[in-house]
């Protein structure tokens, strides 16, 4: 391994880290808290939009200044998904998502931080995504990924 | 019942967001765990290595956080609802090639139309969904 690729997976790490820590002081660990959002009819708890408008506006001006150096520093280009079509897979998936979603609590990311806490539902949830996903993948031909 | 947090929410979404500038800055990719784990399923090798970093790196910071402060965990929620979920999202996520991470933060940083219908219509979609598993059909708190 090379030592730039050593640098990158060390900030893989990193960066996962500071996912799971920022999750986590969310508390969008916590499925109630994003049903709570979710669910218009209950006791709403705005948090989760905070939550996503922080991450957005701080990463549109990060993404903004860092595509403007050219290129990363640990590698030679962005690993931009090329997919640009607004097509039929992504909106059925982003709706099976949804339903998915609005019935635990749990999008991919708090799913898999939820191991981090010891949680027992992601002893369920957690196998029944990869298994999902493993599904889709297998049945649908590889289809061209996102990204690479 | 949960309170609205405003300050933890928006501190840990300058995190999040801190992460995706951080992961694009140095390695120029994208912080979606969606991609991560299909990324991994569909050619586990050396060079897929770094998402298996970023998804231990996800549990670890959580663990970290977890030694100083607690998490409340839901009770008695139906194991089948937990399961039916989870494949409906992986599933899903797999087929639209994003989640929250990666359509919600990261593809609506870099103004893609294709994350931002994504994003409308997973959201959209799940308040539909949380509305009538809890007054619909009655089946969690």
């Amino acid at each position: 391994m090379s030592g730039k690729a050593t640098l990158r997976n060390l900030a893989a790490l990193v960066s996962g880290l500071v996912f799971g820590l920022g999750l986590s002081l969310a508390q969008m660990t916590n499925p109630d808290k994003v049903l709570n959002f979710l669910d218009l009819a209950g006791h709403w708890d705005p948090s989760l939009l905070l939550v996503l408008g922080g991450a957005v506006v701080l990463s549109t001006l990060g993404y903004f200044l860092t595509f403007k150096r050219g290129a990363p520093l640990w590698d030679s280009l962005f690993h931009m998904p090329q997919a640009l079509a607004i097509d039929k897979p992504l909106l059925i998936g982003s709706a099976l998502f949804g339903i998915g979603w609005g019935i635990s609590g749990y999008c991919p990311g708090p799913a898999i931080a939820s191991i981090g806490l010891g949680n027992p539902e992601a002893l369920w949830v957690v196998p029944s995504i990869i298994a999902g996903a493993a599904l889709q993948r297998w049945s649908h031909d590889r289809q061209t990924a996102d990204i690479d | 019942m949960t309170e609205f947090t405003p300050l933890h929410a928006l501190t840990g979404g300058l995190l999040i967001g801190s992460s995706a500038v951080l992961l694009l800055w140095l390695n120029g990719r994208i912080a979606g765990v969606t991609g991560m784990l299909t990324g991994l399923l569909v050619k586990p090798s050396a060079t897929q290595l770094w998402r298996l970093l970023f998804l231990l790196g996800l549990i670890g910071g959580t663990a970290l956080y977890g030694l100083f402060a607690t998490t409340p965990l839901r009770q008695g929620f139906p194991i089948w609802l937990l399961i039916a979920a989870g494949l409906l999202t992986g599933y899903g996520t797999a087929q639209a090639n994003g989640c929250t991470s990666g359509h919600g933060v990261c593809g609506l940083a870099r103004i893609s139309l294709r994350s931002l219908v994504a994003t409308a219509t997973f959201l959209g979609v799940a308040i539909l969904s949380a509305y009538v598993v809890r007054h619909v059909l009655g089946l969690s708190t």
